[in-house]
């Protein structure tokens, strides 16, 4: 743990603090989907840019953890650098791009492509905990409306959508039935990943500290994408493959080439871009 | 060809190297001393210290000085630092009454025991911009000493009005311990504790908005400014193993008491109830526009209807904190291209399914 940053404790967060939230998130584990309240704090990174998750991830990073942080799917955005930065500063922790070499990812707005597996933590920024708050301003509601089951609401929003535009018309922050009893959002990601976080392996944990919520998806444990009989839930499907590594499975960013409508198409998920590149395993091969 | 950021360390690096040239300025000004921002930019600290939550004006000072002078980004930095504190007491409650007072005044009685004090105030200047402190090195009047020294005796306005039961008096219970919503989450409805402690950290041109609409029609509050105070307190602590008070040191605040009508209830006669603000070093407007939103945040308890946004708790209390709306407001400045992604992938095919069905129609209308 060399270089750190003197006079903070290790991953910044004082022992009574760090304390206070894995109480959260073993509550959280315990409800599947249920919004925990926490005393969340005051961090020297901005409300909105991830201090649930660094918070989370500081509570329960030790000395053997290996982090990769991912923002938009890739390790190199300017957010997730100054997180991942922030972590070896304050923690000394070994840090990674490999999905399959971290114990512990942080994330905003993607789950990695790599299936992930037993004992890896996925800890997710979220925004806005409460799925019905597009719907229902006040938390004073809307916590009720959880406490009853009473989702009304949310699934007439649903037929509405599919009365007006003949489909559901949302494509990230798809809602989720977590464990058959809380509807849960996902945080912005794009329902493209949604399936990925039924039954998966993985812990995962969601943290939004400008709202002071902790809620949790424990390993396999059942996550439904809301839908109907007659509409069942589908995913983004794209008529192209990555122009890096031809995937035609990944969840694809558009990036625009010109000002004449050029377009290219890559894999948001720049480690396992990467991976799946032919000259890279050209090279491996050669090597 | 592959044109995704790259580098973001690197340009991260540069970014922060430029914002520190910026944030000097040109080399060959004198840098600004702590002890100038404090001296000379001292409502600017007392502002930074009162949403910052932490009295502390050298701290304050080097936080605006870091901010190049933007009182919210300065007001983050001080909180992110507070967070890191152990608590070590809590105090006494202050007691405002027993003032240093350096301002006091009465907008309700034309006289009152102690008399009215101006003080060092913007009231009654004419605002005509000043050249003379463009220039460096002008005379600095030497204000005249009074006559004789202020009544050690300012009682408080609402305490004259309570002799003859015409105020509401502060309710029993109200000495008990008190929340502290930066170590617990807020909830709904909030104890008027912590709905002090959000307005006292809220950002000020919020609360100046949210207090000037009631004013306007938005609340029917009927305002006066019963008293407004500015000056040192002490601020004592029992430390445990003493089980006594004992002074730790003093605080300039500025406190204001609105009085307000109230027509009454079936349970209670008509009388005038409360507003009250307090902030850190000379607030005025901070303490003015806090009391007007807390006696208008009353409404449930006193038993009349909330109409308007200033009366609605959960609306005021959860978009008072500047620290919290800038982050998230700022947060917009973060990719989102997964998310656009996504719309874009629906918007497609919504306007897709949209044209098909224009065409569809257009060529059914042809055949008829």
């Amino acid at each position: 743990m060399s270089a750190t940053l003197e006079g903070y404790n290790f991953a910044y967060l004082d022992e009574q603090t760090k304390r206070m939230i894995r109480r959260a998130v073993l509550k959280a584990v315990a409800i599947p989907g249920y919004q925990v309240p926490f005393g969340s704090r005051e961090m020297p990174l901005p409300y909105g840019w991830g201090t649930g998750g660094i918070q989370v991830t500081a509570s329960i990073i030790g000395a053997d953890d290996v982090l990769k942080v991912i923002d938009q799917g890739a390790d190199d955005t300017t957010n997730a650098v100054s997180i991942r930065r922030f972590f070896r500063r304050t923690a000394g922790v070994a840090t990674t791009t490999r999905t399959e070499e971290a114990t512990l990812i942080q994330t905003r707005h993607r789950i990695p492509e790599t299936p992930l597996r037993e004992g890896q933590i996925l800890v997710y920024q979220v925004p806005i905990p409460e799925p019905l708050r597009w719907l229902e301003p006040r938390e004073t509601e809307t916590r009720k409306m959880h406490a009853f089951a009473d989702y009304g609401i949310m699934h007439v929003k649903l037929y509405e959508d599919i009365a007006r535009f003949g489909r559901i018309a949302t494509g990230y922050n798809y809602p989720v039935m977590v464990n058959g009893r809380y509807i849960m959002s996902p945080s912005p990601i794009p329902k493209f990943d949604n399936p990925k976080m039924d039954r998966n392996p993985a812990l995962q944990l969601f943290g939004a500290g400008r709202e002071k919520r902790i809620y949790a998806v424990p390993p396999y444990t059942r996550v439904e994408s809301l839908d109907f009989e007659d509409h069942p839930f589908e995913i983004e499907r794209w008529e192209r493959a990555c122009a890096l590594c031809g995937s035609t499975e990944s969840f694809l960013d558009e990036v625009v080439m010109d000002d004449r409508g050029g377009r290219m198409f890559v894999c948001s998920d720049t480690d396992y871009c990467e991976s799946h590149r032919p000259d890279r395993s050209e090279q491996e091969a050669a090597e | 060809m592959y044109v995704a950021i790259k580098g973001g360390e690197t340009a991260i690096d540069n970014a922060h190297a430029l914002l520190a040239e910026k944030r000097r300025g040109n080399p060959a000004v004198p840098e600004l001393s702590l002890t100038q921002i404090s001296e000379q930019m001292a409502l600017a600290v007392d502002r930074v210290m009162t949403e910052g939550s932490v009295y502390d004006r050298e701290l304050a000072a080097l936080a605006i000085k870091q901010a190049r002078g933007d009182l919210v980004e300065a007001i983050f930095l001080l909180r992110a630092y507070r967070t890191t504190l152990p608590r070590l007491a809590t105090s006494e409650p202050l007691d405002t009454a027993a003032m240093a007072v350096q301002r006091r005044i009465s907008a309700t009685f034309k006289d009152l025991p102690g008399g009215q004090v101006l003080g060092p105030t913007f009231d009654y200047t004419h605002r005509l911009l000043d050249f003379t402190l463009a220039a460096n090195g002008q005379d600095v009047p030497t204000p005249e000493p009074a006559d004789e020294p202020l009544s050690a005796d300012l009682p408080r306005v609402a305490e004259l009005l309570n002799q003859e039961g015409l105020i509401e008096t502060a309710e029993d219970g109200e000495d008990g311990p008190v929340g502290d919503l930066t170590r617990e989450p807020l909830t709904f409805p909030a104890g008027r504790d912590l709905r002090l402690q959000a307005l006292a950290r809220g950002d000020e041109g919020y609360l100046l908005a949210l207090g000037y609409s009631t004013q306007r029609g938005y609340g029917n509050s009927h305002p006066f400014a019963g008293e407004i105070r500015m000056g040192e307190v002490t601020v004592e602590i029992v430390p445990e193993e003493l089980g006594f008070p004992v002074e730790i040191g003093t605080v300039t605040v500025t406190e204001c008491e609105m009085i307000n009508q109230f027509k009454g209830s079936k349970t209670q006669p008509p009388q005038f109830t409360r507003g009250y603000g307090l902030a850190f070093g000379e607030a005025e407007r901070k303490a003015m526009s806090m009391a007007l939103v807390d006696r208008a945040l009353r409404c449930r308890e006193l038993g009349e209807e909330a109409t308007v946004p200033a009366q609605d708790e959960e609306f005021v209390l959860s978009h008072a904190d500047s620290v919290e709306a800038q982050g998230f407001v700022q947060h917009l400045k973060l990719p989102h291209y997964v998310d656009f992604q996504s719309e874009l992938v629906l918007v497609r095919a919504l306007r897709a399914e949209a044209e098909a069905r224009a065409e569809q129609e257009k060529g059914s209308e042809e055949k008829e």
